[in-house]
């Protein structure tokens, strides 16, 4: 008998909850078994590599530790990104958000090394909050004046604050005491974050991350203005016939993911590095990597405490896979893409019904 | 045993059904074009004509009925299929690639050249263009060339791969007057070459311009097929809106009370930035519905759009009770009580969120569904369960997205929503298309509980029955302008057919 499969797509009317819980799973499991063939090719075995990542980032205390360190802006960003890719504002740029914010709190403990804590830390964080926001205002002025795509205009804003970042370390903002290198001074210790025990879980900045979290559940989901969001994201046009202000609403969700990006950088110098470096030295792409945190999460706010911890492990046990197995960095970048392009595939099996037929040849 | 038609049919479907959720689309049509005629496929928006083409085309697949292609049986399962059996079709709006060249167009797809596959083309270019007057440039860029050459090219993209039926989709509806002619023209000489044309309209005189025989459709079903010669407008006009009442419904005499919309020489332009609506006046006073009948594409949709808020108009005024809204934002209107139960329900609700959401969807922002910065469920749930019986939407549960209900049931959302309270006006744009014999009786009977409250109904509508019954007055709008104005009790179905099709406003009665 001659003939040919044949794949039907077929949209799905309701998506049943399972379904909507299994795929990030399967996506996840799925972008796995592709990267074993990459180890495979490198010459690595995969479960072996697989282990060491688990190991590395959950086998220890201080695995776990520096989980949470990584954890803490992949959360802080990937709750604001939730809350703009629910409005169908597409935010790229919290990378450059986050290196605004760190520049300005930096800014801050620079020029009042002597306030006291109390004052200095939240002004940091208030300061990182507005840099963030600012920088974002760009790209959401755009779209909701001229129709600029916010994609292509906040991601080119990364640029720009990344070269900003870098001009102040090299020029103006050098350290005296640096020799050299590429940094600020050292933050005075009133500007420095408190940690937990000896590990370098800046605490003060997973506290804020968490309250967030739960804030922008209770903003999409309890609030008339995430009532907004959501009806824009589904339907822009249903919100213009309500008589929603799409300018509002996307200002709104810009302004929010930029600025709580920005206080991911803020956390960054003020609990890890208490300086500013060069842009790579404060951010391995926190700001790209929490775009997957936000969809795993399926941009619920919550899950994202979940999925900031799954990826920072990922970071650390990335780390930990190139110096026991010798592989190069970009292994761990791979990874990354794969699981977002795994994750955003996902979605067409929620949204799709894929039926296999067979065909006879007529 | 084959069933073998006459040699000189083209294309013969029989008996074709095709549902949809909560709508029968086509209803057993059988449809015969024969080989080099030009064929019309008249009725109304709705009634199924688009559907049929899109079936015929391998867009949709038909739940029952039979395909036959010059006497042959045919499966068509994609557009794919349609095309090796020589069908080709030119859809409504165009569907080419603006930034690439006419010739890099039509041969988009195809299998060629690799490189610079655009060459081939060119020569059979020329020879379409000296045979059937289809003249555009091939160098020339899709977003440079008006919408008539753009029409010419999808033309063309048919012919170049091989269709000997061709269908238009409303082929007229974006193109201005000469285009239409030099149109007809084409299409004229492509059947005189032995091409099949079908084209669907619902423009009268489009149907005696062009055609050999039409094939009126009305509510999913044939209600005839006719040589064009052997007809006349009256005839078809009557045909294409149906004459029969299906409905009786109990109407009490209006109370008209005072103006409350008042509408004065109004220009609005559509999408294109061409003008749409022409210098329309018309006032709707408490207690009474005014219908606005025609057909869609006349202005309709932008004149409503702009009176709520939605699209602005470049001259002339609005005034709601005697207050100026002329180009005021929808939030503006809708705190003055005006509501709007628009045409494309997709507009009008958010398909995603639940019943219960749907229904604050223009309240949200005030007491008691939300206090302060924050969503009151419990009154926006207490509201939903009102709100759900009282205008008996079937749902499973208030908190069911609305995307899972039946087309009747999410108009009775949006209608609910809208008339919940008691609205000063009410613009009702085409609220029972699609919807079933006993969805369409409920809302008319929503529209008319609305007039007897004392709410000024403006009422945009299709539908020539449900005009004539729910109106105590009827406007007739075509290409943008109000060919008149008439009480329900002095028109009849033939004028008022004649004027939606742009015939003469002869021997019309006035009244104001």
């Amino acid at each position: 008998m001659r003939g040919w499969l044949r794949l039907r797509v077929e949209k799905r009317l309701a998506v049943p909850r399972w379904l909507e819980f299994l795929t990030p799973v399967l996506s996840l499991l799925l972008a796995l078994v592709v990267i074993a063939v990459l180890f495979r090719a490198l010459g690595v075995d995969p479960i072996v590599a697989y282990q060491r990542i688990f190991r590395g980032a959950f086998g220890s205390l201080y695995g776990l530790s520096e989980t949470t360190v990584k954890a803490i802006p992949l959360m802080l960003v990937g709750l604001g990104l939730t809350i703009a890719f629910r409005a169908q504002v597409y935010n790229i740029g919290a990378e450059g958000q986050l290196l605004v914010g760190a520049t300005c709190a930096t800014g801050l403990a620079l020029a009042c090394p002597d306030l006291p804590a109390w004052a200095l830390l939240p002004g940091m964080f208030l300061i990182g909050f507005l840099g963030g926001a600012l920088w974002a205002l760009v790209p959401a002025l755009l779209k909701a004046r001229f129709r600029v795509d916010e994609v292509l205009s906040s991601l080119m804003m990364v640029y720009i604050a990344s070269e900003l970042v870098n001009y102040l370390v090299y020029g103006p903002w050098k350290g005296a005491s640096e020799r050299g290198f590429p940094y600020t001074d050292k933050f005075s210790p009133s500007a420095q974050l408190p940690r937990l025990f000896r590990t370098r879980i800046h605490y003060p900045t997973l506290v804020l991350a968490v309250v967030l979290a739960v804030l922008a559940y209770l903003l999409i989901h309890r609030t008339k203005w995430g009532f907004e969001i959501r009806v824009t994201g589904e339907n822009p046009e249903a919100a213009r016939y309500a008589g929603m202000n799409y300018l509002k609403t996307v200002l709104l969700v810009m302004l929010l993911s930029g600025g709580v990006a920005g206080l991911a950088g803020v956390g960054e110098v003020a609990g890890i590095h208490h300086r500013l470096r060069y842009p790579q030295g404060i951010s391995p792409g926190y700001g790209f990597t929490a775009i997957i945190v936000a969809w795993l999460a399926r941009l619920n706010p919550l899950a994202v405490i979940v999925t900031a911890i799954l990826l920072g492990g990922l970071l650390v046990g990335g780390d930990a896979i190139q110096v026991a197995l010798g592989l190069p960095v970009a292994t761990i970048y791979i990874f990354n893409g794969v699981i977002l392009l795994f994750v955003l595939g996902g979605d067409l099996f929620t949204r799709y019904q894929i039926r296999l037929e067979w065909r006879r040849k007529a | 045993m084959l069933n073998e038609p006459a040699m000189d049919i083209a294309v013969a479907m029989h008996s074709i059904v095709k549902r949809f959720p909560g709508a029968l689309a086509n209803d057993h049509i059988s449809f015969e074009a024969r080989v080099g005629e030009i064929h019309a496929l008249l009725g109304e928006n709705g009634a199924g004509k688009t559907t049929l083409m899109n079936i015929l085309y391998g867009i949709y697949h038909p739940d029952e009925g039979e395909i036959y292609v010059k006497g042959r049986r045919v499966t068509i399962r994609s557009p794919r299929d349609a095309i090796s059996l020589g069908i080709g079709m030119v859809h409504q709006h165009c569907r080419l690639v603006p930034t690439h060249t006419v010739a890099e167009n039509v041969v988009l797809g195809l299998p060629g050249d690799f490189l610079f596959p655009d060459r081939a083309a060119r020569r059979r270019l020329e020879e379409f263009s000296k045979k059937y007057g289809l003249s555009v440039d091939p160098d020339a860029r899709i977003w440079q060339l008006s919408a008539g050459e753009q029409q010419r090219v999808e033309i063309i993209k048919a012919l170049y791969r091989g269709a000997e039926i061709l269908i238009l989709d409303e082929p007229t509806s974006m193109l201005t007057p000469s285009e239409i002619d030099e149109l007809m023209g084409v299409i004229r000489r492509m059947a005189a070459e032995g091409h099949t044309v079908i084209f669907i309209t619902h423009k009268l005189d489009e149907v005696f311009a062009m055609s050999d025989r039409v094939t009126v459709l009305r509510q999913g079903r044939v209600v005839a097929t006719q040589g064009t010669a052997d007809t006349d407008k009256p005839g078809l006009a009557r045909l294409m809106v149906g004459r029969e009442v299906v409905f009786r419904l109990e109407k009490k005499p209006a109370q008209a009370g005072q103006a409350v919309l008042r509408v004065k020489g109004l220009h609005v332009l559509n999408d294109r930035a061409l003008p749409a609506v022409q210098n329309v006046s018309f006032t709707v006073s408490a207690g009474e519905i005014l219908g606005i009948a025609g057909v869609a594409g006349n202005g309709q949709r932008e004149l409503v759009e702009a009176l709520v808020g939605l699209r602005p108009s470049t001259q002339g005024s609005a005034f709601v009770k005697g207050q100026d809204v002329t180009n005021q934002p929808p939030r503006a209107l809708i705190e003055q009580g005006v509501c709007y139960v628009p045409g494309e329900r997709l507009v009008g609700l958010v398909p995603g969120l639940s019943v219960a959401e749907n229904l604050i969807l223009k309240d949200y922002c005030h007491a008691p569904f939300s206090q302060g910065a924050f969503l009151n469920h419990a009154a926006i749930s207490a509201h939903a369960d009102r709100l759900i019986a009282q205008y008996s939407v079937t749902t499973p549960s208030q908190d069911t997205p609305v995307k899972l209900l039946s087309g009747g049931n999410i108009q009775r959302v949006i209608l609910a929503r809208e008339t919940s309270h008691a609205p000063i006006l009410l613009i009702a744009a085409h609220p029972t298309s699609g919807l079933d014999v006993g969805a369409t009786e409920h809302i008319r009977q929503l529209l008319l509980a609305q007039r007897d409250q004392g709410t000024a109904v403006l009422l945009v509508s299709e539908d020539l029955e449900e005009v004539l019954q729910l109106s105590e007055r009827i406007a007739v709008m075509f290409e943008g302008r109000i060919m008149g104005i008439m009480s329900a009790s002095q028109a009849d179905l033939g004028t008022i057919g004649m004027m939606m099709a742009g015939a003469q406003e002869t021997s019309v009665s006035e009244a104001a």
